[in-house]
């Protein structure tokens, strides 16, 4: 069916002026504040980063020696890092899944709905628009506490959300799920806009069921959009830090701490910025290698579509 | 704030009032600043029930000496505040003066982050070392030379509910908690109080929850008491005594298990519950004693009990010390070291918040013997349990979190003492292997 999706006409050929090539050209002339700004504030910067990582400087700028791949060497050598570098994988998966899913759920039943639409909107996105402060003392001071918290409290339960250490991650996904989900969903409602309605009244007319239209017909055309999503979240999700910084602050036993939290430990407390460095550019690696998988991965799936 | 390593709900608050006051006051922009005066500036990190007598001392200090404008900022406690003086002790325009834990000299970098003390300007304001407790200005020296000039010792104390204690016939017949010694006697008394509290929990301390330091401050204390230390004098080999650190731990895993003491509290919750009278015994640092007097809570404190040997506590001691900067101008630092002088000098006002002066003629002072309960734990100065000076200790350092967070599950059963003493010793060695990143030869 997502053939006769496609639009049938496709503009004829026209023949384009010629454009000049090259460094000189004004097209260059526009994007040059933009790239200056590009390469003083992030290029730059990460070839400086870089830099300090190969070195033990400490946070006053000093002890500024060069130690070739020493950083590396530790971090590698490093439970520590390995541990942290687990949790921001584990948290990953374990948080796409459910803001992918849940946000297309979302996304699905509001669009459905008939009336006061807008408070549905507002209720899902809402949470989203709060600073991760706010969240993480709204859970940990008035959801989570044992004693007194909402949940123990609704469910008559005895669970240590945040001071267990089989528990706390789920805890940390779950909060973050309901803080960030309100953007996913957003999407996905934007994108369920965007298909044409005539699409739903020829499926009609065919006899279509809900179902089929939602499988043959939804789904199909929000696959870019899920596809954006995916990314967006996966990589969001490995950049985890305020939440668990503010509510377990890594613990019980390590057993939330993200990566990030750990470079921040050991920059931030333990001054060694050096080391710091080596483990961001450890993470920032693992970012670049799940972003271009996942290029490689819709790529290969638009051209078995087209 | 120097006590608590989290950032719990009140000293977030606490800390934010005081510096919004700070703001709204004009501490911050020198506005009170006249062109006559000498400006000090001022950093410290005590925002909590101590941070009101320190502003109250400031201020006094303003109105004897017209000359010279204290600019006091108030800082967050903790990790921040110290990666806040290693920036600005590293760029060389930093403050006058800065607030210090002692123990957290030998990791800062001393004399690359911090300028060595002036002794002869400090002795032209009025200081000795004869002055200080022996051990403590020993600890404000790094390789013979003075960076800190102490101001108190912070040690454990033991707060109690004089109502419950009392019922539970716990008391003296002069009204003060009858001494402990020994294992058996605490347990004792820790049942009796129990029976009166209908079964609850009777004591409260800091045992877990976000960067709960609490359960290393306890088992530091037991630990020290049996005589056990954690490091070489030179800091390069580990030197924990397993039979003591266990038994120390065993202890703490007893209390838990016997429902004597509330594993499941953290470091704000332990304080609401004694302030609200839910616990009879709290184990803390001796800073919280203004904020339990304003609220009128029925209580009085005494020194750490003495349970696994000598009545030693873990402290720490707060101190000045001077930032480095890359000039100096003379004159504000005559009036530097006259307000240091002034502060030290007045310890007796500062023990009001709990502290122990570091300064010794303030411990004689009939100022000081009539506070309560604030004297009734004073001679803990000399059995104080300090960190060991090697670059990873000091408060809401790397060493006293990892530790919390290994003993924390100890108490609450989940981990073996067996466990938790690993899961410390790996940590220990793990700081120790680390490169210290101000090393020796940048001093």
């Amino acid at each position: 069916m997502t053939t006769t999706v496609a639009a049938p006409a496709t503009a004829a050929p026209v023949a384009t002026p010629k454009v000049r090539r090259g460094w000189t050209q004004h097209g260059m002339v526009f994007v040059a504040p933009f790239l200056l700004i590009y390469v003083a504030f992030l290029v730059w910067p990460t070839l400086l980063g870089f830099q300090m990582s190969l070195s033990s400087v400490n946070i006053a700028g000093g002890n500024n020696k060069f130690v070739g791949f020493d950083n590396y060497v530790e971090a590698f050598g490093d439970p520590r890092m390995w541990r942290s570098l687990w949790n921001t994988v584990v948290f990953t998966v374990l948080s796409t899944i459910p803001l992918v899913f849940l946000g297309l759920v979302f996304a699905l039943l509001v669009h459905n709905l008939r009336f006061v639409q807008w408070l549905w909107r507002l209720s899902f996105f809402g949470p989203f628009l709060l600073p991760s402060a706010v969240v993480s003392i709204l859970w940990l001071q008035m959801i989570y506490p044992p004693d007194y918290g909402l949940i123990n409290g609704t469910l008559g339960t005895d669970v240590l959300w945040l001071g267990d250490p089989s528990v706390a991650m789920w805890s940390m996904v779950l909060t973050t799920v309901w803080w960030t989900v309100g953007f996913n969903f957003l999407l996905y409602l934007a994108a369920l806009q965007s298909i044409p309605q005539h699409l739903y009244e020829a499926a009609a007319i065919d006899g279509a069921s809900a179902w089929d239209k939602l499988r043959s017909i939804t789904l199909p055309l929000l696959g870019r959009t899920t596809a954006l999503i995916v990314v967006l979240q996966l990589v969001a999700s490995l950049k985890v830090f305020d939440q668990i910084y503010l509510m377990t602050g890594g613990g019980p036993q390590d057993s939330t701490r993200p990566i990030i939290e750990y470079a921040y430990d050991v920059g931030f407390t333990g001054y060694r910025t050096g080391y710091a460095s080596a483990v961001s550019y450890i993470l920032f690696a693992l970012i670049v290698i799940v972003s271009l998988a996942q290029l490689r991965l819709f790529r290969k799936r638009e051209e078995v579509a087209s | 704030m120097h006590g608590p390593p989290d950032i719990t709900r009140r000293h977030l608050l606490g800390g934010s009032l005081a510096l919004l006051g700070a703001a709204a006051t004009g501490c911050a922009i020198p506005v009170g600043l006249g062109s006559s005066q000498t400006r000090v500036q001022y950093w410290h990190f005590l925002g909590a029930s101590d941070g009101i007598i320190m502003n109250q001392m400031v201020q006094a200090f303003a109105e004897q000496t017209p000359d010279i404008f204290v600019e006091e900022n108030v800082l967050a406690w903790g990790e921040p505040y110290y990666t806040k003086i290693a920036m600005a002790g590293s760029g060389g325009r930093s403050p006058d003066l800065a607030t210090f834990h002692l123990a957290r000299l030998a990791g800062i970098g001393a004399g690359k982050i911090l300028d060595p003390i002036n002794v002869e300007l400090l002795e032209e304001a009025g200081l000795k070392a004869a002055d200080f407790s022996p051990p403590i200005w020993e600890r404000a020296h790094l390789d013979g030379v003075l960076y800190a000039i102490p101001f108190d010792a912070h040690p454990m104390v033991l707060y109690y509910n004089t109502d419950l204690c009392g019922r539970a016939g716990l008391l003296g017949p002069d009204g003060k908690l009858l001494p402990t010694k020994g294992v058996d006697e605490l347990i004792a008394q820790l049942t009796k109080a129990k029976e009166v509290m209908g079964g609850k929990p009777p004591l409260a301390f800091d045992a877990l929850g976000l960067g709960t330091v609490g359960p290393w401050r306890v088992w530091y204390a037991l630990y020290a008491q049996s005589g056990g230390t954690l490091l070489s004098d030179d800091g390069t080999k580990v030197t924990i005594d397993d039979a003591k650190a266990l038994e120390a731990l065993r202890l703490m895993q007893r209390l838990g298990k016997e429902g004597l003491c509330d594993w499941r509290t953290d470091y704000g919750a332990s304080v609401a519950k004694f302030t609200n009278g839910e616990a009879a015994f709290l184990w803390n640092g001796d800073w919280e004693t203004t904020g339990l007097k304003e609220r009128r809570t029925p209580f009085s404190m005494t020194r750490f009990p003495a349970v696994l040997g000598t009545g030693a506590a873990q402290a720490d001691c707060h101190s000045f010390v001077l930032p480095h900067q890359r000039d100096r101008d003379p004159e504000v630092e005559r009036a530097t070291y006259r307000f240091i002088a002034y502060l030290v000098k007045n310890s007796a006002d500062w023990a009001v918040a709990g502290h122990v002066p570091a300064y010794l003629p303030a411990l004689e002072q009939p100022e000081y013997l009539a506070l309560q309960p604030q004297s009734e734990y004073r001679s803990v100065i000399t059995e104080v349990a300090l960190d060991p000076q090697v670059w990873y200790t000091g408060s809401a350092s790397r060493l006293w979190i990892e530790f919390g967070e290994a003993f924390s599950p100890v108490i609450g059963g989940t981990r073996t003492p067996e466990d938790g003493l690993a899961a410390a010793k790996a940590a220990l060695t793990r700081l120790m292997a680390a490169p210290n990143p101000f090393p020796d030869e940048e001093r």
